[in-house]
């Protein structure tokens, strides 16, 4: 990795959906950059595509044109770097929560010692200890929430991609694992593409929020947040900064009409 | 003729007769247990006290009569004679389809284009009446064991192919992307997503296949065998003994039964996690 290269670098990124019919263009002229340990939020009318944008920089879609690099290097298949957070959560019902935060470790090839090691040490450290041995289906969707971003953490990856990760949960929940996640994300400054379509979410979380247009998607505006670090997730949405960014994004959303 | 019989017979298998044993400590399993064990009191003692009064015993026996063959084929031998035989090629073939036809499914369902191609082929011959493929399967295989236990098999192979298939082409995507994106290998996708996704299907699978199983057993025992419960039963209507097919027909019945408590069982600890 080169000093100078971005963390990510999208170039007049292009995708098209293979519908049977019509050939519909989802993303259009998406330039985006990330720099090594920032975080840039995505909103965006439902539809605009923003969750697209995630699995393209996931190689798990293929672009119909246009460039995706990490690190300065493009990416073909999927990228060793990258961890991805599902909006659903993706746990596996049928495994323990230590098997599900393990599940990364243990494909790496870890020995089963350091893994039980490291998933006690995450599991501390997003308040689930006791619950070792329980299935998903037991938590409530905070917790289950909690066991998906320990089994990212636990991949470490270079850049966190979150796909409206938030989202299922209700507000209260919402806002104290937005906080957790905040503190968490502080402690290991790694690069975060966040996708969601909540505004002061996205303003309380984010170095830089990019605003969306709707389909095809394209960048319509950015919007840097001086906000200082680190932040209150809560509190920080009684500055009269953020008030003002809040502003600004909704005004500049609402255009879509 | 009894061939239509025992299809009759299958499916009761999801219906247990009052037979087993009520654990029920919660009253809705009081309730359920009490239920069946009364309706099948009934059912018996219907059939028990029309025989010979309502119509000729000769045509339908009766549960004494039954209860009564058993007690004596039990003693002079007879009963595990046939069963056991019955049971081995039953099992026997269980076993080979079920894992054969879940290999297959897997397989198929992960050949890309391929899958295409075979799939109606698969389907069509899934339509054949098997049933009448058993005088050519003994000519294949032989008089003995092989032959049923390969009928056997043609019975079961094909739903357990079609849950297997039919499992994985319902794996929640998510969980597949999730891991790819941990660049997991094929053999940890198939340990920790693809198997315990489509254990559900196949415990499905094994439950219908049981009553499959036994038929498949039964029907070649039918066409050409001197042991077995399917020997019994051609051999008893060749005597005109009514009580004689009915005790056949409700020891396949009893063997449907304690089989799918087993897969119960089995279905309460691999699927607790839900």
């Amino acid at each position: 990795m080169t000093a100078s290269s971005p963390k990510l670098e999208i170039r007049d990124l292009q995708v098209k959906y293979n519908a049977k019919d019509d050939n519909s263009i989802a993303l259009d002229q998406v330039n985006l950059t990330i720099e090594n340990g920032e975080f840039v939020s995505v909103v965006g009318p439902s539809g605009c595509g923003k969750s697209t944008l995630l699995k393209v920089v996931s190689g798990l879609l293929q672009p119909a044109a246009g460039t995706v690099k990490l690190d300065g290097k493009p990416i073909s298949g999927i990228p060793d770097e990258i961890g991805m957070v599902f909006q659903n959560d993706a746990l596996l019902p049928w495994k323990t929560i230590v098997d599900n935060v393990r599940l990364p470790l243990e494909i790496k090839g870890m020995p089963r010692k350091e893994q039980l090691a490291e998933v006690d040490r995450l599991l501390e450290m997003v308040g689930l200890k006791g619950f070792e041995h329980y299935h998903p289906k037991q938590l409530s969707g905070g917790m289950r929430k909690r066991v998906a971003l320990s089994r990212t953490f636990a991949y470490d990856p270079e850049i966190y991609l979150m796909d409206e990760p938030f989202g299922p949960l209700d507000a209260q929940t919402r806002v104290k694992i937005g906080e957790e996640f905040l503190e968490l994300w502080e402690r290991v400054g790694k690069s975060v593409l966040f996708i969601t379509h909540d505004i002061e979410e996205a303003i309380a979380l984010s170095d830089r929020v990019v605003v969306m247009s709707k389909r095809p998607g394209r960048i319509k505006a950015e919007f840097t947040i001086a906000l200082p670090r680190p932040r209150p997730f809560y509190e920080i949405r009684f500055d009269p900064l953020f008030k003002e960014m809040q502003k600004e994004i909704w005004a500049c959303m609402s255009e879509e009409g | 003729m009894s061939v239509t019989m025992n299809k009759e017979s299958a499916p009761s298998s999801t219906a247990p007769a009052p037979i087993t044993n009520s654990k029920g400590s919660q009253p809705s399993q009081f309730t359920i247990w009490a239920g069946r064990i009364v309706l099948g009191v009934i059912i018996l003692g219907l059939w028990e006290f029309l025989s010979g009064r309502a119509f000729n015993q000769f045509w339908l026996s009766k549960p004494s009569l039954i209860i009564e063959r058993i007690g004596k084929m039990a003693m002079n031998g007879d009963l595990w004679f046939h069963v056991s035989v019955t049971l081995y090629e039953s099992i026997t073939g269980l076993i080979i389809g079920m894992v054969g036809g879940i290999l297959i499914g897997i397989l198929v369902a992960y050949s890309g284009v391929f899958d295409k191609w075979v799939y109606p082929y698969i389907m069509a011959i899934y339509s054949l009446p098997r049933v009448s493929l058993a005088p050519l399967f003994i000519v294949w295989f032989g008089i003995g064991m092989t032959s049923k236990t390969m009928m056997v098999v043609a019975m079961v192979i094909f739903v357990a192919f079609y849950n297997a298939y039919e499992g994985i082409k319902n794996i929640d995507k998510d969980l597949m992307d999730m891991m790819d994106t941990y660049k997991a290998g094929r053999w940890h996708k198939l340990r920790w997503v693809v198997l315990p996704s489509i254990t559900v299907w196949i415990l499905t699978s094994l439950r219908l296949n049981i009553g499959m199983a036994l038929i498949g057993s039964v029907i070649a025992e039918l066409v050409g065998a001197n042991r077995g419960l399917g020997y019994y039963i051609t051999h008893s209507s060749g005597l005109l003994d009514t009580t004689g097919i009915f005790t056949g027909l409700v020891l396949i019945m009893l063997i449907a039964i304690i089989l799918e408590q087993f897969v119960i069982q089995v279905e309460k600890r691999l699927l607790k996690y839900r």
